[in-house]
């Protein structure tokens, strides 16, 4: 066997992993065949059929509009990948920049950026995004910058841990021995050292920006309408409590394992990455 | 005092500090002036004016900035816009539900994951351990506000035996307030204790394996004696720690299951407040969440020191 099958099947042996993948393949699944195809338009009123229950044609019924819920269900996965991906971009590039920065300057930039998010973490995230969705106004952009930016300092220290010890390592002395500078020495040796650890943590942040998009979204503040969303879905299924209660169910089961799927990935890509942490978990 | 709780105090007041500074420039960005949304859209502009100058809105921000805090310092929160009762009144008012909420929550958080935790590795590799660490992924997964939608469809909604929400006030007694409380205490504990749970498990399994342990054993104490005496005083730093950011997850939480649940606590004060542009509610309300969160943090620092005798001894 090569050595590419030999780890794949290592990977796929790996409980954690093969389930947390295979859920997260499903999420990304599901949101690309919404793109070019659900069982009915999640945008299309149909009120003479609203509050159907599940039956041939709707199989998750149809909500208090009319519109089918496993339609609005699969699109819905489209604005949690969305703000996943792009609040954890931009949360990676600034974090991994400041923590590379304070790694390599250390000193006063190190203090400094340390901080700073220390400071950034005596504002509880779901605070700091309702206070940011409120200044910016409600809209998923905003709700992405938000999260975005209380994403940062969690990248910027877990970049600077891993970073120090890399920096303290051998091969980066003989680097600095032949002269080259500290970018340099970031670019082609430490960042690719630490960048399993980053994907790592990336995965993990994933899975919190689907659930805090979920939370402002069923505050009113993420995502807006007619844009279909797990948080408001649940908003809206909560008026329809005593009248249709499995209307409540659905899309937290969605947010349920597409976050668990994610937090499994993650902790799974951790055991196969770096053996040594097996042991104390 | 220690060189060690000297820094810590001076961190806590410089990021109080900086807190008030971040909540008031945040709050002065904020598009909409509260004086025109308070006389409405149709409001002639000298009335606006007067509201304006009223709420001293027309003062240069530094002067209004000084006058705050000044203001916090002597414990005068100002006057609300939209309810004109004063600020620190409605505060208080609101904390009644808010931090009775918070610390049933933490109660339940800390007795369950303890609990959880230690049993989880006593038995490791079994199947209790690998059960609860798969309930306890599960309940990670899961998003408070939607737990408590369930709790409510469950207890609420199918077997009626409390209300879908509300809160009927201290004054109705205490077993009644409580009751009210106790489902979105559930709901905002099951994720922090899924997560304290974990936390537990593998301090405690990581401290069974040190030499002080083994020793303590071959000395011919028994397991349990040795968990309760040797294990758990060292594996609680980790665990602290994490407890004091839960606290602050269980107080930010509370902004979203009080408006699952309808109570009138401080979170929803927060959200009308932003709606409303009551921006004297929002600012001194999110100061202090984000100083009880700092609070907290502190108390965790000066609990290390009791826990752990070697962080005084070395001044860190």
């Amino acid at each position: 066997m090569t050595a590419a099958g030999v780890t794949i099947g290592r990977a796929l042996r790996h409980r954690s992993f093969a389930i947390g993948a295979a859920l997260t393949l499903l999420l990304v699944l599901v949101a690309a065949l919404s793109l070019a195809w659900t069982p009915h338009s999640p945008y299309e009123l149909d009120v003479p059929n609203r509050l159907r229950p599940p039956q041939a044609g709707n199989w998750l019924g149809t909500d208090s509009f009319g519109r089918d819920v496993l339609s609005l269900l699969m699109v819905g996965a489209q604005a949690s990948i969305i703000v996943g991906v792009v609040a954890v971009g931009i949360g990676m590039a600034f974090g991994v920049a400041l923590g590379a920065l304070a790694s390599a300057r250390r000193g006063w930039a190190e203090e400094l950026v340390m901080r700073l998010s220390d400071f950034a973490f005596a504002f509880p995230a779901i605070l700091s995004a309702i206070m940011l969705t409120a200044i910016l106004g409600p809209g998923m952009v905003n709700a992405i910058i938000a999260i975005g930016i209380f994403n940062i300092p969690v990248f910027a220290r877990v970049t600077r841990a891993s970073a120090n010890a890399i920096w303290a390592r051998e091969f980066v002395l003989a680097a600095r021995a032949s002269g080259k500078g500290a970018l340099h020495i970031t670019l082609e040796h430490v960042l690719p050292n630490i960048t399993s650890v980053i994907v790592v943590q990336g995965t993990i942040q994933f899975a919190t920006a689907i659930l805090a998009e979920a939370a402002l979204s069923y505050l009113g503040l993420g995502t807006q309408p007619p844009q279909p969303s797990w948080g408001r879905m649940l908003a809206e299924a909560q008026t329809m409590m005593f009248t249709r209660p499995e209307l409540a169910i659905f899309p937290g089961i969605a947010i349920a394992l597409a976050v668990l799927g994610l937090n499994l990935l993650g902790d799974g890509m951790r055991d196969l990455l770096d053996p040594r942490l097996r042991r104390s978990r | 005092m220690s060189v060690f709780l000297l820094k810590r105090f001076l961190t806590f007041v410089a990021t109080l500090l900086g807190a008030s500074i971040v909540v008031f420039l945040a709050l002065e960005i904020l598009p909409g002036d509260p004086a025109q949304v308070m006389s409405g859209t149709d409001a002639p502009p000298e009335v606006v004016e007067n509201l304006r100058r009223k709420l001293g809105l027309d003062r240069p921000p530094l002067e209004r900035y000084f006058a705050w805090v000044g203001g916090l310092l002597q414990g005068d929160l100002g006057i609300s816009y939209a309810y004109s009762t004063p600020v620190g009144e409605l505060i208080a008012e609101r904390m009644k539900v808010t931090l009775p909420l918070a610390l049933i929550a933490m109660a339940l958080t800390t007795i369950a994951a303890l609990a959880l935790g230690l049993f989880a590795a006593q038995r490791h590799g079994r199947l209790g351990d690998v059960g609860i660490m798969g309930v306890s992924q599960l309940g990670i997964a899961i998003p408070n506000f939607w737990f408590g939608i369930l709790l409510i469809l469950l207890f609420a909604v199918k077997l009626q035996w409390v209300a879908a929400g509300g809160f009927p006030g201290w004054e109705e007694g205490v077993w009644p307030a409580i009751r009210a409380l106790l489902l979105p205490a559930i709901a905002l504990a099951t994720v922090q204790a899924a997560i304290l749970a974990r936390i537990t498990r593998s301090a405690v399994l990581e401290v069974l394996r040190e030499d002080f342990v083994r020793t303590a054993r071959a000395k011919g104490l028994s397991r349990r004696r040795a968990l309760w005496t040797h294990v758990l005083r060292n594996a609680l730093i980790p665990v602290i720690t994490i407890m004091g950011l839960q606290f602050s997850n269980l107080l930010a939480g509370t902004i979203v299951v009080e408006n699952v649940f309808y109570l009138p606590g401080l979170g929803r004060l927060i959200f009308q407040a932003i709606s409303n542009r009551d921006l004297i509610v929002v600012k001194d309300a999110v100061l202090l969440l984000a100083a009880m969160v700092v609070a907290v943090n502190f108390v965790v620092d000066l609990l290390y020191a009791v826990i752990d005798p070697r962080l005084k001894a070395h001044d860190v």
